[in-house]
Formats: C-alpha cells, sequence, structure tokens
C-alpha cells in the first residue's frame, strides 16, 4: 500500500516537470481500476453531463482577458462592482406579506429592526390578478399568499411609520404593476418624498407570467405596451427606479432546467429591451434600470456558473447586438431567492441547511441582493421565528464564512470556467430556437417555453420516483413519525375584515371623479398616449386596484392560454 | 372489455402554480387513465360543468394558494348539488397535515401532501375511482 503511494508521488513529479500527460494517463488508469460508488451521479440536477475532473484542456479555449475580464468590467463575468462584497455587501432582502396592510406593516418592522436592509412585498393573489379583496373570485383567497392590497388605504398602511425616502422597496406584481407603482408614488407624495428620490424595483416581467407564474389578465401584445410606457415614464419621472425585475425564480420554480431559467429569462431581457428601441427609446436611457432576479437551486456549482454566465451572456449582447454604449447597460445585476420548490415537508429543519448552501451560491455567483426561504414556506408563509433563522443565515454567510472577502473566489477553477462556457452555449442555442418561432411572445403562443418546462419537471419527478435522484428525507432517509411544526395561521375573520375595509372605501369616495378619471385611462388605451399618468390619476382618484384593471379589458382583451399537458 | 378510468385534473382560484398539475396529469395518463386538464384560474362552477360534460370518475383538484378550505368544501358541495355524489374528489397542494382531517370530514377521499409518491396517487385512482367503471 505504502509502496503503491509513493510511486504515484514519484510519477506526478515526473508528469509535473514533463508536461508529458503522464500522469493523466496514471490518474486515468487508476480509476478504471476503481469501482465506484452505487449512485455515483456524472450529471447535475438539470442533466448536464459531469466529468469526473476537469482540468486545463476543458479550459484551454477560454480566454482570461477577453471571457472573464476584471470585476466592474466588460463582460463582468467575475461581478459587476470592482470591489463587489469588500465594498458593500448584498442587500439581505427578505420577501414577506400576509393578511392585512397593518398585518404585514408589522412584519416589515420587525425585519427592518432585524437587520435587514431592504424591503420585499408579496401580494395576495387577488392584487396580482386585478382582483379587489370583495370580488367573489377573491374568495378564500384574501391575504393568503401575501398582503391584501386594493385600495390606496392599504398602501399607506403597508409603510406607515416606514421612511420610503431611505429605504428601497421591492414589489413582486405583474400584470398589476402600473396600479401598484401609482399607489407607491402616491403613498410617498402623501409622505413628502419626490418620485425621484425613490428606489426600489417593481418585477413587472409579464412575459415569464405566460411563460410560467400564469398570472394575467391582458394578452402578451397590451401587457408589452404597458411594460414600455412605464419604462418611458420612470426613466423621467422615477430615475432611480428597476423598471422591470426579469425572472428566472418562477421559470425554475415550475419545473426547468437551470440553462433553460438562464436561457428562458435573458430571451425575455432582450425582448423588453427590443420592445423599448421599438417604442422610439434609446437603449442607454432604460437598460441601465433593468435588473434579473434567479433562483439558487441545489446544485450547488451549476448554479454559480448560471449566475456567471448570465452576466457575460447579458453584456455580450447588449454591446453587441443592441449597440448599447452605458456599461450600466451591460452590467447585469441581479436578485436571488432559494429554491421553494427544493424544499421539502417531511423533515422540513433540513430546509434551513438547503437554503444555506443555495444563498452561499448566490454569494460566490455575485448576486445583488438575496432572500432566503424560510424552513417552513413549502407549507405556510413563514412564522417570525423562521424568518429570523433564514435571515440569520446570510449573516452567518455575510460575516462568519469568508465566502464575501475575495471576488469572485471560483473563477478560474477548471470545472467552474468549463461549466459556465457550457451553459452560455446551450443558452445560445435556445436563443436561436425562440428564434425560429419569431421571438419570445410568438414562441408562447406556440407553447415552446411551456412544453419544455413541463417536460424537464416530469422528468426530474421520475428520476425521484425511481429513486435514481435521492431527495433525503423524501424517498431516502425517511423519518417514519413527522413531528407538526407549528405554521402561520392567517385568521379567517381578516377576510371579513378586509372586504369591509374595501367597502367603506368605495362607499367614502366622490364617484364621478373616479368614472372620470377611470374613463380617461381607458381613452389612453386606445391611443398611444403613455398610460401612467393616467394610472397615477386613477389611484389619486380613489379608484381601486380592481376596478382600474377591469377597465382595460373592453380595451385590451383578456387572455387566456391554450390549456394542454 | 372496460373503459378507462376518467379524470380530470383542475386548478381552481388564482394561483399559477400548475407544476403540480401538470406532473400528476402526465402520471395519470402514463398509468393508462383518460385525463382531462382544465387548465388555470377556474371557478369551482366551471370545474363541476366540465366535470359533469366530460363524465369523469373522478377529479383532482390542485391548490397552492392557501385556499384549499374554501375551494375543495365548495366543489364538493356543488357535485352532490348537481348529483354528481359519485364523483371521487381528491387532490393536493401546500396542504398542511392539520387541514387533511376536516378536508376529509368535508368529503374530500384523499389529500396528498407534498412529497407523495407519484405511485400512490395512481394506485389511489385505480382502487377508489374504478367503483363508478363497474357500476
Amino acid at each position: 500500500m505504502l509502496k503503491d503511494d509513493v510511486s504515484v508521488v514519484k510519477t506526478i513529479d515526473d508528469a509535473g516537470s514533463s508536461r508529458n500527460g503522464a500522469v493523466r494517463d496514471a490518474w486515468q488508469a487508476q480509476v478504471q481500476r476503481a469501482p465506484l460508488r452505487a449512485g455515483a451521479v456524472d450529471k447535475t440536477i438539470s442533466d448536464h453531463p459531469l466529468k469526473p475532473l476537469y482540468g486545463p484542456d476543458d479550459v484551454a479555449e477560454i480566454d482570461p482577458e477577453r471571457d472573464l475580464g476584471y470585476p466592474g468590467q466588460y463582460p463582468f463575468t467575475r461581478g459587476i462592482h470592482p470591489t463587489m462584497y469588500r465594498g458593500r455587501l448584498w442587500t439581505m432582502r427578505q420577501f414577506a406579506g400576509f393578511g392585512t396592510a397593518t398585518q404585514t406593516n408589522a412584519r416589515y418592522k420587525f425585519l427592518l429592526s432585524q437587520g435587514q436592509t431592504g424591503l420585499s412585498v408579496a401580494f395576495d393573489m387577488p392584487a396580482l390578478m386585478g382582483y379587489d379583496s370583495d370580488h367573489p373570485r377573491a374568495l378564500g383567497e384574501v391575504g393568503k399568499c401575501g398582503v391584501a392590497i386594493a385600495t390606496l388605504d392599504d398602501m399607506h398602511d403597508l409603510f406607515r411609520g416606514i421612511d420610503l425616502g431611505s429605504i428601497t422597496t421591492s414589489m413582486t406584481i405583474n400584470c398589476t404593476a402600473p396600479v401598484a407603482l401609482a399607489m407607491y408614488l402616491a403613498a410617498a407624495e402623501e409622505q413628502g418624498v419626490p418620485a425621484e428620490k425613490l428606489g426600489g424595483t417593481l418585477q413587472n416581467d409579464m412575459l415569464k407570467e405566460y411563460i410560467a407564474q400564469k398570472e394575467w389578465i391582458y394578452p402578451p401584445e397590451p401587457s408589452m405596451r404597458i411594460i414600455t410606457d412605464m419604462m418611458a415614464y420612470c426613466a423621467k419621472h422615477v430615475p432611480k427606479w428597476n423598471t422591470i425585475s426579469v425572472s428566472g425564480y418562477h421559470i425554475r420554480e415550475a419545473g426547468s432546467t437551470a440553462v433553460q431559467e438562464l436561457a428562458f429569462t435573458l430571451a425575455d431581457g432582450f425582448a423588453y429591451v427590443e420592445a423599448g428601441i421599438e417604442a422610439g427609446m434609446n437603449v442607454d436611457d432604460f437598460a441601465p434600470r433593468l435588473s434579473f432576479f434567479f433562483n439558487a437551486h441545489s446544485d450547488f456549482f451549476e448554479e454559480i456558473a448560471k449566475f456567471r454566465a448570465a452576466r457575460r451572456i447579458w453584456a455580450r449582447h447588449m454591446r453587441g447586438r443592441y449597440n448599447a454604449t452605458n456599461p450600466r447597460s451591460w452590467a447585469l445585476r441581479f436578485h436571488t431567492q432559494t429554491a421553494g420548490c427544493s424544499a421539502t415537508a417531511q423533515q422540513p429543519e433540513n430546509n434551513i441547511m438547503r437554503t444555506a448552501f443555495q444563498a452561499l451560491a448566490a454569494v460566490l455567483g455575485g448576486t445583488q441582493s438575496l432572500h432566503t426561504n424560510s424552513l417552513d414556506e413549502v407549507l405556510a408563509l413563514p412564522t417570525e421565528k423562521n424568518v429570523q433563522i433564514a435571515l440569520r443565515t446570510q449573516q452567518v454567510i455575510a460575516y462568519e464564512t469568508g465566502a464575501a472577502n475575495v471576488i469572485d473566489p471560483l473563477g478560474g477553477s477548471y470545472f467552474m470556467e468549463k461549466l459556465t462556457a457550457e451553459m452560455e452555449e446551450q443558452a445560445e442555442d435556445y436563443f436561436r430556437r425562440i428564434d425560429e418561432f419569431g421571438g419570445v411572445i410568438p414562441a408562447i403562443h406556440a407553447g415552446f417555453f411551456q412544453r419544455e418546462i413541463a417536460d424537464a419537471s416530469y422528468a426530474y419527478q421520475r428520476e425521484i420516483e425511481s429513486g435514481e435522484r435521492i431527495i433525503v428525507g423524501v424517498n431516502d432517509f425517511i423519518n417514519e413519525e413527522e413531528p407538526q411544526i407549528s405554521l402561520l395561521k392567517i385568521d379567517r375573520a381578516m377576510e371579513q375584515d378586509q372586504v369591509a375595509r374595501v367597502r367603506a372605501f368605495r362607499s367614502g369616495r366622490d364617484g364621478a371623479k373616479v368614472a372620470d378619471a377611470l374613463a380617461a385611462l381607458k381613452r389612453a388605451a386606445e391611443s398611444e398616449d403613455n398610460l401612467m399618468p393616467h394610472y397615477l390619476h386613477c389611484v389619486k382618484s380613489k379608484a381601486t386596484l380592481g376596478e382600474i384593471s377591469e377597465e382595460l379589458v373592453p380595451v385590451f382583451g383578456r387572455y387566456r392560454e391554450p390549456a394542454f399537458v | 372489455m372496460m373503459r378507462p378510468i376518467r379524470i380530470l385534473v383542475a386548478k381552481a382560484g388564482l394561483d399559477g402554480h400548475d407544476r403540480g398539475a401538470k406532473v400528476i396529469a402526465r402520471a395519470l395518463r402514463d398509468a393508462g387513465f383518460e385525463v382531462i386538464y382544465t387548465g388555470l384560474h377556474q371557478t369551482p362552477e366551471q370545474v363541476v360543468d366540465a366535470a359533469l360534460q366530460e363524465d369523469v370518475d373522478g377529479i383532482g383538484l390542485s391548490v397552492l394558494s392557501g385556499a384549499h378550505m374554501t375551494l375543495f368544501p365548495r366543489l364538493r358541495q356543488l357535485l352532490d348539488e348537481q348529483g354528481a355524489s359519485d364523483i371521487v374528489l381528491f387532490g393536493g397542494g401546500t396542504i398542511p397535515n392539520e387541514d387533511v382531517a376536516p378536508l376529509i370530514a368535508a368529503g374530500v377521499a384523499a389529500v396528498f401532501t407534498p412529497g407523495t409518491p407519484l405511485a400512490a396517487i395512481v394506485d389511489f385512482v385505480r382502487k377508489e375511482c374504478a367503483r363508478r367503471v363497474e357500476a
């Protein structure tokens, strides 16, 4: 045994000096003799093939100057800031919202008191789909998946006692995004904060709604017009606002692979750029305000490579294809959330570890902000205790692990660079296939993305079913007895309170003023006017979210998805 | 020869999470059942109409919005009112364990919580939804 070891050491020495590949051959010979353990996998969680070892040959084509560059410099593979986390840590931003605006306001104050550095609003399903809390279709859904917001009063209560001039707010809302932005602007105005000082992000990414998250009102074409109107309005009046957070998160949650998430999200991003240019804007006037939102799933290295590839692809296309000249148009900024779909209901405490590894991948991938999922989110909205553990996870990564000390610490790893390059190539293949459909919207109408994702998610599920893929606590290492954990309960009386609030709001306003404002919005929709000032006028005239959304259905139509399995 | 079991896979309410519904629909189809999928954002009334029109033996309802305590009982009530008590109602989604017993009491035949093997759902359908086929 000892003799063998000695001879190996000697071989390495020989080959190291002669570089004739003898060391590699010796290793390969050893590998061929060595048995593999049962269950050893040679692919990522996304079915991307892996080699057992990567070496210099794998990066022979990679030119460090051209393909990696330096942090803060084109093509931004290593990060978008020259100092990255040495200059400033990522923003710790926990997505939160439940019950009434007043209940969620209390949660925000708790999170801020615990060291959180930005707010992120989760709206309930009725608000996300354009229904007021008292609409028959809202029954049972009010305040469940997020906070119930139907009126300007609700928005005021949501941020009561929080200075909108000193905090940045992210709002995860899409088809009703213009209403949410209008309400936020009106609430800030009443606080005395001018629009040009407001910082924050609207998700406002309708393309991924048709692809994955499936919350919509109007068809894709009018939705794109609303979005370009908002881009133009914000470029002028709310210059620090991120108008779209182009989102891969939901694509991944719907079951896509990592490469699909990467490719579909960037394709959506390019579609917004093209829409802005077609609407007559200069690319450098709006592209710096586009941001991204990715998932951090469990395959550690694949996720880091995905983030690095995303930056490089965006930079190359923005400069080479769309002729952006402002480096800020080239730099892809992104938020990350750990993968909700990876969390398990079985042994839920294990989700703490999953979240920690996923969050570390996001940090090593250079994220600008991060939400860490709570252990109980697979079953319900998180309790205060579990949110605190999730936030502490980020703080441990930031202050204890050393992960924030060196920029892009995995840069130059044979494996990491090869994987990054492969993901870029595969994304480019998808871009070509999407182009063959005539772009993102025709591909949506053809069901291309929806089918790709459904196929990937079914394949993944079958691997779990067959035991080919182990999920700890679910199909192996099972506990027969599952202890109960205490969950956040949304009081059912809350829904009735909110319904009463909305009705009281409607009865306390000037009906003629509301009708005029809604009519003006509709006329604007029929013309080429920018819609955003009209949304703002509706909100200030006390029209509700549901009324504003419904007003435009006769003009824009209602989207119906072709249902297929 | 007996006709195959017919199942309606349904998404009611406002949430757009269709990953689970689509995986279940494919698994049931691969198991040899006839599967109809409602598409998203259906009201309970629309689901029941589709079930009657398609003459299904069972409805698998997927709810991930937290509205399960409203939607499942409403669907069961509408089915019973329409004389379709023999249609088996089952489902799943993000449903905490403590809500399972009340749902069963409200006439839901089975609730499959996250992590349930597909094979268990297929077995359930084969056993419980066959009665109507044989009748």
